[in-house]
């Protein structure tokens, strides 16, 4: 299968790793990834934030990218980016009267998965131990993210695979559907909440005693991980497409002080 | 729109306690502050949360009722001047007195007239949203009458001098040792002894409240809902309170929005699942009082019902933001917000807190009113309360049309833009095309360089320091994906017509 990946402007520019590791997992199972280079950013950050008017041309610019490429299916490595692409662009098109993009964007958001649903749903993959190699011999907790959770009902994909991962130690996290605080330009605007919720969710990630925090959104991951290195833990935060295309061979790079796990519990 | 039951050409925008006192930021860093206000938050919303998923996932068609009830929400929306004549005839048929009210200063005075034409000085109040909305009470007081709530926790709020802080469990912010010493220090006659013990301080509060039943003659109450086809009220509680005020009274005056219709008796099925699951976690309310006009030699021989629009015409004509109005009032989406969680009622200043009411409150005073403009950014768009709304209000996408409805009304109209003005203008452009954003990439390093040799940035400039307030950011790559991609990637896959042609 030919795959286009959308690294997501976030992925590209702070977390070209996760990025990668999406290309490795896809390459391993034997697929063709292709980058669509006038790809750029899906505009979830304008829209939610009300600025309409500015969403256009970077809506009209991911529609434009992709729907000239070459490929069956889009990928990205992140459930809100999905999200924006298959709920806001038809709805930023309608604003701005344009039909033809409203279309265009629809039939673009018909092609786009979030990661995990491309593994389980179009790629069959049900123990990516197996499947993939992926080995990654840490406790690890996991948080779902909203977007994923609630606008694309990932339900339990995301966990699923983690749990065949070989050597994971996958530590449940308490409160686990609730939002870290981020929301995008929330985090600015109403600064003191998000810290309120940020200070929950990161007390739940240390009490599950896990090395890492992982999930499927880098925007989310980068709030949790800013938080817990504020407050000195010395847990990190680490994108599940990490530690999917993490194998024996080729074990993800994990930074700050990581414990290698004994696969039981740490009490 | 034009003529909307004889309303002017352009709907009026509500009144009375609808409007935020300061923007929603400040309020909530006071509120967050109040460590004891946090702990009581987090504590009832959990429990209730608890009850109600339990409650719910008891009942194999509950999405289909949620559609039910949204559908029929949408179609009283459709045709809501209809309905309403439809009740209106058949309320007066059975000998009720239809009112209507424009905004709170009419509303207000219709009912201050009704009772001073009784020549009574006190009435008992069944807990009502539209009344708080008004403010009939402080009005009332104004005028010489005193409005006595019968419900234990708006008893308690009143009896406190405060202010409801959740639409259900107003007193929610409230714990028991706080309620014993405002009954001891404001409840006529409380005994001293009074303990903490959640059955004495309501055997405390029912004795005080048997007084006032037995004495009034003036009931006002809310309605949940009115039935077009038969010109019936309904009200929906849990403690029997209401039961007496809408029964014991010779007078009784409700007052309602005009959302509240619904077509017919049958439809009242839907929402008496809906409603008591989502609001309390119960499968039924103890008491549910539904009352048709006047019966002779029994109940209430004056029954008055003050129809209020308030600003609910204005919220009618947004196409988006209509389906607010579907709102039953069971306060499930504050209890699963986490913003509301943490910062509570108070900050959001208007009777309507939580979720509903940062889309509510604006809706029906307009975004330009400044005082509400903060409300639709008090939430991080989790989604949560959607998935909780019993009738489906889409709120989150509600909350970003009136963001955009904002940042629009304030186009061109400042002297000097914003810094998220600048910053989304500028975002617009490194994010409208690859090439753009590949040029922004180029600038990472600095990025490292600024954040030293931890790797992490810990303080950012503007409104970006809201984010380094509590959060580091770490230090970007060397080299961006895009980069990665173009210089690195080892084989990078043929397009199809390329295969081809091999
Ligand atoms: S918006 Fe929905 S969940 Fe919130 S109070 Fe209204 S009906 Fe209940």
């Amino acid at each position: 299968m030919r795959i286009a990946l959308f690294a997501t402007c976030i992925v590209d520019a702070m977390y070209p790793a996760t990025a990668k590791a999406t290309v490795k997992i896809l390459e391993r199972l034997g697929h063709d990834v292709v980058f669509p280079e006038g790809q750029a950013c899906c505009g979830q950050m304008h829209v939610n934030s009300g600025y309409l008017k500015e969403a256009v041309p970077v809506v009209a610019n991911h529609v434009a990218a992709f729907d000239t490429a070459d490929y069956d299916v889009a990928v990205a490595p992140s459930g809100s980016c999905v999200a924006s692409v298959k709920h806001q662009h038809p709805m930023v098109a309608r604003s701005c009267g344009d039909a033809a993009l409203e279309a265009r964007a629809t039939a673009v958001g018909a092609k786009t998965y979030e990661l995990s649903e491309l593994l389980v749903d179009v790629l069959g993959v049900t123990d990516a131990g197996a499947q993939l190699g992926s080995y990654f011999p840490h406790r690890v907790t996991y948080h779902p993210s909203c977007h994923g959770m609630r606008l694309l009902r990932l339900g339990d994909r995301q966990s699923r695979l983690l749990r065949t991962v070989q050597g994971i130690d996958l530590a449940d996290l308490p409160e686990a559907d609730q939002c870290c605080g981020f929301g995008g330009t929330f985090s600015m605007k109403n600064a003191d909440v998000s810290s309120a919720m940020l200070q929950d969710k990161a007390a739940n990630v240390e009490a599950t005693g896990a090395e890492l925090c992982t999930g499927g959104d880098a925007s989310c991951l980068m709030h949790i991980g800013g938080g817990l290195s504020r407050q000195g833990s010395s847990t990190t935060t680490l994108h599940l497409a990490e530690i999917l295309a993490s194998t024996m061979e080729e074990p993800a790079s994990v930074t700050g002080e990581v414990r290698v796990s004994t696969g039981k519990a740490l009490r | 729109m034009t003529t909307f039951l004889g309303m002017p050409a352009l709907p009026a925008f509500g009144s009375g306690n609808l409007f935020a006192g300061e923007s929603f930021p400040k309020a909530a860093h006071r509120e967050l502050g109040n460590a004891q206000l946090r702990a009581n938050l987090g504590h009832a919303t959990h429990t209730i949360r608890d009850k109600r998923q339990a409650v719910v996932s008891e009942l194999p068609d509950w999405e289909q009722l949620r559609d039910a009830g949204s559908a029929i929400k949408e179609s009283v929306m459709a045709r809501l001047p209809e309905l309403l004549e439809e009740f209106e005839k058949n309320f007066t048929a059975r000998g009720g007195v239809i009112h209507w009210a424009r905004d709170a200063r009419e509303a207000n005075e219709i009912v201050a007239g009704l009772v001073r034409a009784t020549g009574e000085t006190e009435v008992v109040k069944v807990k009502s949203m539209a009344t708080q909305e008004i403010g009939l009470n402080e009005y009332l007081e104004e005028q010489g009458i005193e409005a006595f709530e019968t419900d234990l926790a708006e008893l308690i709020v009143q009896l406190d001098h405060d202010k409801p802080s959740h639409i259900l469990v107003p007193a929610i912010h409230k714990n028991r040792t706080e309620i014993r010493d405002i009954f001891l220090r404001e409840m006529p006659g409380a005994d001293p002894a009074l303990t903490n013990d959640p059955p004495v301080l309501a055997m405390a509060a029912r004795e005080h409240l048997r007084r006032k039943f037995l004495t009034a003659k003036v009931a006002v109450s809310g309605a949940n809902f009115a039935l077009a086809d038969s010109g019936t009220l309904a009200v929906v509680e849990s403690e029997g309170n209401g039961r007496m005020c809408l029964t014991l009274p010779e007078t009784l005056i409700t007052v309602m929005g005009i959302e509240k219709l619904l077509p017919t008796w049958q439809d009242l099925e839907v929402f008496m699942q809906l409603l008591p699951r989502s609001s309390t976690g119960e499968r039924m309310n103890p008491y549910t009082s539904l009352w048709t006009g006047v019966t002779e030699g029994d109940g209430p021989q004056n029954v008055h019902l003050v129809l209020l629009d308030n600003g609910r015409s204005a919220a009618l004509a947004d196409e988006m933001g209509r389906s607010a109005l579907h709102c039953i009032r069971c306060s499930a989406c504050m209890n699963v917000c986490p913003v509301y969680e943490r910062t509570g009622g108070h900050a959001y200043g208007s009777t309507y807190p939580g979720p509903i009411g940062a889309i509510l409150s604006p809706l029906l005073t307009g975004i330009q009113a400044e005082e509400n403009s903060s409300l639709p950014y008090a939430s991080s768009l989790c989604g949560a309360c959607y998935d909780a709304c019993p009738v489906k209000i889409n709120i989150p996408d509600i909350l970003v049309h009136l963001r955009s409805v904002d940042v629009d009304s304030k186009r061109g109209t400042k002297k000097v833009p914003s810094q998220m003005d600048v910053g989304m203008k500028a975002a617009s452009w490194a994010l409208s095309s690859g090439k753009h954003l590949g040029l922004v990439e180029k600038g990472l390093p600095l990025g490292r360089l600024a954040a030293g040799r931890d790797k992490k940035i810990k303080k950012l400039p503007g409104i970006a320091g809201g984010w380094t307030q509590s959060r580091d950011i770490p230090a970007p790559p060397a080299q961006s994906f895009r980069d990665w991609w173009a210089k690195e990637h080892k084989s990078p896959a043929p397009s199809r017509d390329e295969k081809e042609t091999q």
